[in-house]
């Protein structure tokens, strides 16, 4: 076999697997995200630490991200809508996956690409209709992928990249979230 | 005390195999049996039940179907009576009527407590079956009290659900598929909650599929072989049926006769019946899989002719809640698979998710032995027709073991 490269380090993946396997401690991650209202319906979230194998752990940068409402909203615009960030993540989430498993499989990727749509009845967050739910109707990703490899391949690539996704689950599957005042 | 060389606990097809085997090498043993021969085929099936597996397959060492239909699928009752016969003709030494209630180490082998009183012996085969106990979700402690939850030991037929309303079955395996589709043909509302499953055609180039399984070799893979072994130790029952017309029962057939598909069943929160958003996906990957595994087949068989089969139907909007309150439903059926039951076993070698840690059925305490268990040593362990390698590979680590190397010159059945 040719070898490709995606520019993923399966190796390393595949060895965490096998070392969290007897150490489910180290598996527990928390993600955190520190936000703070700015003005209006805007405000700004920044991450930078988190914590994992047993330890707190930073990124490299501090990242901010700004979110706002756009202006048929009668906001200012200085930012993404929150609901956004959802297919930010799915999006992120699931090309990860489709170049990870690209990579174990010797599949050779050239371009992936994709579109992310999340169908949304306004009418449940404005209240103007109690049998509307606040959230995404439904979400539609559409990948486009030129790889070395059959249509098939590519489709059980963009399959097995949804089985191994976090934010893939998190959005088809309900959580528990609890909101509390400190 | 009663001593023997061997105990053997449980009479199904499996430990009736390795007394097959152990009486070809003159070791003596007794099979301990909680009920009757082939208990499991005569107590904890459904009526309607048939094997999915078609009577050629029906092979155990030394014993096999020899009436009219090889191509026919048993019922539970021909089931049985052919475990039984098989037992008569192996002159297996059945003690029935006697549950074994533990089994523990002694100072020279094993200490095993059975309804006749306890017996010593060096070696225990456990053939007690791998589906003694169905698993019911955590979830199931949040259904509202109205709603009657079953399991496939409690159901019997269309009529062990009460009433007209909607049933919701969990879980679209053999026996998920199977029981949704007589609740659906008897005139009751069916959804069914499919998480990842294994879709089959019943023939594939006019002959049975699991003719393909059997004869390209993929059953036979060994367990040393296969890529992620825990994976497919956990894989659910393809969705087969063994019927005289040889009909297909994957998604699309229940979805014809009127079958709610939904997501799987994520969560139960304020009553409410929460579905996952992906079964488009788990529908594509069961479809990818049965498209590789059929083409593996074709490539194996040289069949250059294409088969064409429907992708899955898939809902556009299957629901994602249900209000379990609202008197919509009024039987949830699950059909979410069957673990063993190790609880008499005090012997420590079950590990925390309750599977026993064995390699190719010896198990990690000298003298111990597993048969029947998914995976065991080949993709096709669980299978009747699994049974004659795995027993025969598994009784000669024990004759090994206890140093009576040699099969006996004749073995009694041929
Ligand atoms: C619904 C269903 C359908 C199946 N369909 C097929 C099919 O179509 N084709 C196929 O090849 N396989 C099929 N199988 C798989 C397999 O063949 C059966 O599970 C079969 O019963 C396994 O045989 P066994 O001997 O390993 O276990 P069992 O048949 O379960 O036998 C175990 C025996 O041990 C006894 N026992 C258990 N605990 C104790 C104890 N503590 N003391 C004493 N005795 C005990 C039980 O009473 C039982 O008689 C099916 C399984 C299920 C659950």
């Amino acid at each position: 076999m040719t070898t490709i490269d995606n520019g993923v380090n399966v190796k390393a993946l595949l060895d965490a697997r096998e070392v969290l396997k007897g150490a489910p401690e180290a598996a527990q991650f928390t993600w955190r995200a520190s936000s703070k209202w700015e003005k209006g319906v805007r405000s700004t979230t920044t991450i930078e630490k988190f914590f994992g194998l047993g330890q707190e752990q930073t990124h490299k940068n501090e990242t901010t991200f700004s979110s706002d409402h756009p202006e048929v909203f009668a906001a200012e615009d200085q930012g993404i809508t929150p609901i956004e960030y959802l297919l930010v993540g799915l999006a992120g989430c699931l090309t990860a996956g489709v170049a990870s498993v690209a990579q174990n499989r010797g599949i050779q990727l050239r371009s992936v690409e994709s579109t992310v749509e999340g169908n949304h009845d306004i009418r449940g967050i404005l209240g103007a209709d109690s049998d509307v739910r606040n959230g995404y109707n439904d979400i539609k990703v559409t990948f486009n992928i030129d790889a070395d490899a059959s249509k098939e391949e590519i489709e059980a690539l963009v399959a097995q990249s949804q089985k191994r996704s976090a934010v893939y689950d998190a959005l088809t599957n309900p959580t528990s979230v609890t909101v509390e005042v400190a | 005390m009663e001593r023997f060389t061997t105990v053997v606990v449980g009479a199904g097809h499996a430990g009736l195999a390795a007394s097959h085997f152990l009486t070809a090498r003159s070791i003596d043993h007794v099979v301990l049996e909680r009920g009757e021969v082939a208990n499991s085929w005569r107590r904890e099936r459904w009526d309607s039940l048939r094997l999915l597996t078609p009577n050629w397959l029906s092979r155990l060492p030394g014993f096999a179907y020899a009436g009219p239909d090889p191509d026919g699928y048993m019922t539970s009752g021909e089931v049985a009576g052919f475990i039984a016969d098989f037992a008569a003709v192996s002159g297996a030494p059945v003690r029935g009527h006697s549950a074994v209630t533990s089994v523990r180490r002694s100072d020279d082998g094993y200490l095993v407590s059975a309804g006749g009183g306890d017996v010593s012996c060096r070696s225990v085969v456990l053939a007690s079956g791998a589906c003694n106990v169905p698993v019911v979700p955590a979830l199931s402690g949040f259904i509202p009290p109205e709603v009657r939850q079953l399991t496939p030991f409690d159901y019997r037929g269309p009529a062990s659900v009460e009433g007209d309303k909607r049933v919701l079955v969990v879980g679209a395996s053999a026996t998920g598929v199977q029981i949704a589709a007589e609740l659906q043909r008897s005139g009751r509302q069916v959804t069914l909650a499919v998480g990842e499953h294994v879709r089959m055609p019943r023939l594939h180039h006019g002959k049975d599929v699991l003719w393909w399984m059997d004869a390209s070799g993929v059953w036979d893979q060994s367990y040393q072989e296969v890529d992620d072994l825990d994976r497919a130790r956990r894989l659910p029952s393809p969705q087969l049926v063994g019927t005289p017309s040889r009909d297909t029962l994957d998604l699309n057939t229940l979805t014809g006769l009127g079958v709610e598909l939904v997501g799987r069943l994520a969560t139960v929160r304020d009553g409410i019946a929460l579905f996952s958003g992906g079964l488009r996906n788990v529908c594509s990957l069961a479809d990818l899989k049965m498209k590789r595994l059929l083409a593996g087949f074709d490539q194996w068989g040289g069949v250059a002719e294409k088969t064409d089969i429907e992708p899955t139907r898939v809902p556009a909007n299957a629901r994602w809640k249900l209000d379990l309150g609202s008197g919509e439903i009024s039987t949830i059926i699950w059909a979410t698979g069957f673990r063993p039951d190790y609880s008499w076993l005090d012997v420590p070698v079950v590990d925390e998710k309750g599977r026993l840690r064995h390699e190719g059925g010896v198990v990690d305490s000298p003298g111990l032995y597993a048969l029947g268990l998914p995976v065991l040593r080949r993709r096709r362990s669980t299978f009747i027709s699994g049974i004659e390698d795995d027993a025969r590979a598994v009784v000669g680590h024990l004759a090994a073991e206890l140093g009576v190397d040699a099969p006996a010159a004749a073995s009694q059945t041929g």
